[in-house]
């Protein structure tokens, strides 16, 4: 088998291309993945780059990307494969008027390759071409739902009862993405490798900035970069997300902003936080003197 | 490819992966098996790419990530150590130097001149590292910081050849020694002067602290890590390994933990909340029809000529209890109390109503101050300042604090009520009144005492928990996060 990548850093610089900067860990694990041949699971607070990984995976190594979203009541006919029973039904009505067609050839013809309608997951599989697999928040899915994954997980081929087992032309690279609602069944949780993607570190995250931002200057970007970092380290109920600071990153840019002062990060704080009393407390934490900064300890 | 017992990765993994099990970590054979494989394929000399492809095939849960790296550090330094042996023989002559001035610097400052007086061949004084301390953190200088950790737990920790002490230990002196307090003020002085045309507003001195704590941080874990190296070097792995083991955060025993497990355990209960509310909406919804609703059924018979093909059902109406909690937050207990009213106000929606009381010796009412606010750490903050718990001395008083309930707000108890007593019983020496948990028991639809103690300290010393036991529904030993969730999954 060859494989998709020659090390490690081939990884980090191939993600760089597309303008996905991999840390450690993302490049290392993406690498083992092709190497194990196995499926990703990435996990992670949501906004920190999850899906644009098995996005700009699938962009640098030129494949196709397949993608499962998964949600409450996904079933089989929607990941895997479903019978065109409308064709079908055609198939019966012209072979009726044919005299000597037996059972047996009606039924073996119209089970076959032709009425079979593939859904994400078969699709991924019978791909001549090289695919990417993203089977985007399997948190949302029934527990007994991630059943049906687990064959093609593992193994990488598809049973279909009437047909057989389809196994895959190759193998392609598969990443579930998880914001953990829910803990994930152990079977589905052995067959994959690990991700945790994390907020990251304020120098990466100033790197993203400037790689994502057009027209950002590098002191604005160590400035968003380091509020960003303080702002996390409140106890928020949902910190800002690294989408959300590219989002304050562009609006201060489109402002005509150079420097940030108190009042700008203050008028412009409703697009790193969400909730009203987390804006509250930034708003709070950030004007006031910072020697009220250290919480008062209940007794 | 296949994997034989005799391989060297294999058996090199064998004593971590058998310390990871014991750490409580499920690593299964087969995930075993893929770290095997997976180290294959990467460089071996490259230590952090080691260290994820074990994590990736091996941690698959983020909760226990902090444990597997501890265990990593330990593990695998020997390595490191072996490698740097030129720094090795260094540690060992000066672990002598401060063997001789350890007496004399437990105490006082001078001797710790002496120490590096003898110690220096480096010819560094107390004041000269101080000062490269202050530059290296000024400048962000990384490598500088990580020489400083290293001298300064040559210099202060004090570390002796088989001494029992733990780590801690030594990173506490190595840190009093440091004093990054003052530091961190010398720092934002100097970034004061810096700046100084123009006044730095508070929020730019904000940022600037926090940049400042950030590389302080930094400096910290590097003599953590400088001191877990040495001990690991002295004692080998599987020992400190031993010493370091810690509880993963869903274990944390509520009543003695750390400040730093607090602020663990603080952090773990906002993903717990949101998993649990995800989960109890769920079952709510796929919850098995109602009974049959027998008029609906005639109705729709009749389309089939009477027959009732298609039976009907009521829609299930689970019945939403009203909860009250109410919650010793006297010292001892107070952690507990404020993680319970934590996770039962977090899936309030699963109940028709949630209103809490706490009590020390006397008891008040708090309900309030969780209305209309979207942030439970804060209401939580204002119970612990606020509310009026003190009736005589502040001291528990179960007996006063059910009377007071049971004269203000005992009539409000009615049979839709599951009744959440939290606490230890340590009563004290007052009287029980547990006539009242009796007369609750009989009001109310359920009465539950959670207790935070070991079920063995149970009914010992001034614990009257059995008193009042006997009336509930049921006693529960609530000790740490794995069992509250467990709890209040099935109070649902």
């Amino acid at each position: 088998m060859t494989h998709r990548f020659d090390s490690v850093d081939a990884v980090r610089e191939g993600l760089r291309e597309v303008n996905y900067l991999a840390d450690d860990s993302i490049a290392g694990v993406a690498f083992l993945a092709d190497r194990l041949a196995k499926p990703i699971l990435v996990e992670g607070p949501a906004g920190t780059g999850k899906t644009q990984l098995a996005k700009s995976v699938a962009e640098m190594s030129g494949a196709r990307l397949i993608r499962l979203q998964c949600y409450e009541g996904l079933d089989e006919a929607k990941a895997l494969y479903e019978w065109n029973y409308k064709k079908q039904l055609l198939r019966i009505q012209v072979e009726r008027g044919e005299q000597d067609v037996s059972w047996a050839e009606v039924k073996d013809d119209i089970f076959s390759d032709e009425f079979l309608l593939p859904r994400p997951l078969l699709e991924a599989i019978t791909a001549p071409d090289p695919v990417v697999l993203l089977i985007d928040e399997i948190d949302r899915v029934e527990l007994e739902t991630e059943a049906l994954l687990l064959e093609i997980l593992s193994d990488y081929q598809v049973s279909i009862p009437e047909l057989g087992t389809i196994e895959a032309k190759q193998i392609p690279m598969v990443f579930l993405t998880s914001n953990n609602t829910r803990e994930l069944s152990e079977a589905l949780k052995r067959r994959c490798l690990f991700l945790h993607i994390d907020y990251p570190s304020m120098e990466r995250e100033k790197e993203i900035v400037l790689t994502k931002v057009p027209d950002i200057n590098e002191k604005l970007a160590d400035q968003v970069s380091r509020i960003v970092r303080s702002i996390r380290q409140l106890e928020l109920k949902k910190a800002p997300s690294v989408s959300e600071t590219l989002d304050w990153a562009r609006t201060l840019v489109i402002l005509g902003i150079e420097n940030i002062t108190e009042k700008d990060a203050l008028d412009t704080v409703h697009i790193l936080l969400k909730y009203r009393s987390d804006i509250e407390k930034a708003i709070k934490e950030f004007s006031s003197n910072s020697a009220a900064h250290f919480e008062a300890k209940p007794a | 490819m296949s994997i034989t017992e005799n391989e060297p990765v294999f058996l090199l993994l064998e004593g971590f992966v058998q310390e990871l099990r014991t750490a409580g970590l499920p690593v299964s054979l087969s995930e075993n098996i893929d770290a095997a494989e997976a180290v294959r394929h990467i460089p071996l000399e490259d230590r952090n790419a080691f260290k994820y492809s074990l994590a990736a095939t091996m941690v698959k849960n983020q909760a226990h990530w902090k444990t597997f790296e501890t265990l990593f550090e330990v593990y695998f330094s020997l390595r490191g150590d072996e490698y740097n042996l030129n720094d090795d023989n260094d540690g060992d002559r000066d672990g002598d130097d401060s063997d001789d001035s350890d007496e004399d610097q437990d105490g006082d400052q001078d001797g710790d001149g002496e120490g590096q007086g003898r110690g220096g061949g480096r010819g560094l004084t107390q004041e000269e590292l101080a000062e490269l301390l202050f530059q290296a953190l000024l400048r962000g200088d990384d490598t500088l910081m990580r020489a400083i950790a290293r001298q300064a737990v040559k210099r202060y920790a004090g570390m002796e050849p088989g001494r029992p002490v733990g780590g801690t230990y030594y990173l506490y002196r190595t840190l009093r020694n440091l004093d990054l307090d003052s530091v961190l003020e010398r720092l934002m002085d100097q970034t004061r002067e810096d700046v100084a045309p123009e006044q730095l507003t508070p929020f730019e001195e904000r940022l600037e602290r926090d940049e400042f704590e950030a590389r302080i941080d930094k400096l910290r874990k590097e003599i953590e890590a400088e001191i877990r190296r040495r001990l690991v070097a002295d004692r080998g792995a599987e020992a400190m390994a031993k010493t370091l083991r810690k509880p993963l955060p869903e274990d944390v025993d509520f009543m003695h933990a750390s400040r730093e497990e607090m602020v663990m355990l603080r952090k773990a209960i906002y993903p717990l909340t949101r998993k649990l509310a995800a989960r109890l909406a769920r079952k709510r919804r796929h919850r098995r029809k109602g009974p049959l609703d027998f008029r609906n059924t005639v109705r729709h018979s009749l389309s089939y000529g009477g027959v009732p093909a298609e039976p009907r059902f009521k829609h299930p109406r689970p019945a939403k209890p009203e909860i009250f909690v109410i919650a010793d937050i006297s010292g001892s207990v107070a952690a507990f109390a404020r993680f319970t009213l934590h996770l039962v106000y977090a899936i309030s929606s699963q109940f028709s109503r949630v209103r809490s009381f706490v009590f020390i010796d006397g008891l008040d009412e708090v309900t309030s101050y969780f209305e209309g606010i979207d942030d439970i750490t804060e209401a939580i903050h204002r119970v612990n300042t606020e509310a009026d718990v003190v009736w005589v001395d502040g001291h528990s008083d179960y007996g006063h604090a059910l009377e007071v309930f049971w004269e203000r707000y005992g009539r409000e108890v009615g049979p839709k009520t599951t009744v959440l007593i939290l606490g230890d019983a340590r009563n004290n020496y007052h009287a029980s009144q547990a006539w009242i948990c009796k007369e609750i028991q009989r009001k109310a639809r359920k009465l539950f005492w959670l207790n935070p103690e070991p079920k063995a300290y149970w009914n010992t010393g001034d614990s009257i928990v059995g008193d009042y036991g006997t009336y509930c529904d049921g006693t529960f030993e609530v000790r740490n996060l794995r069992q509250l969730e467990k709890f209040v999954d099935n109070l649902v």
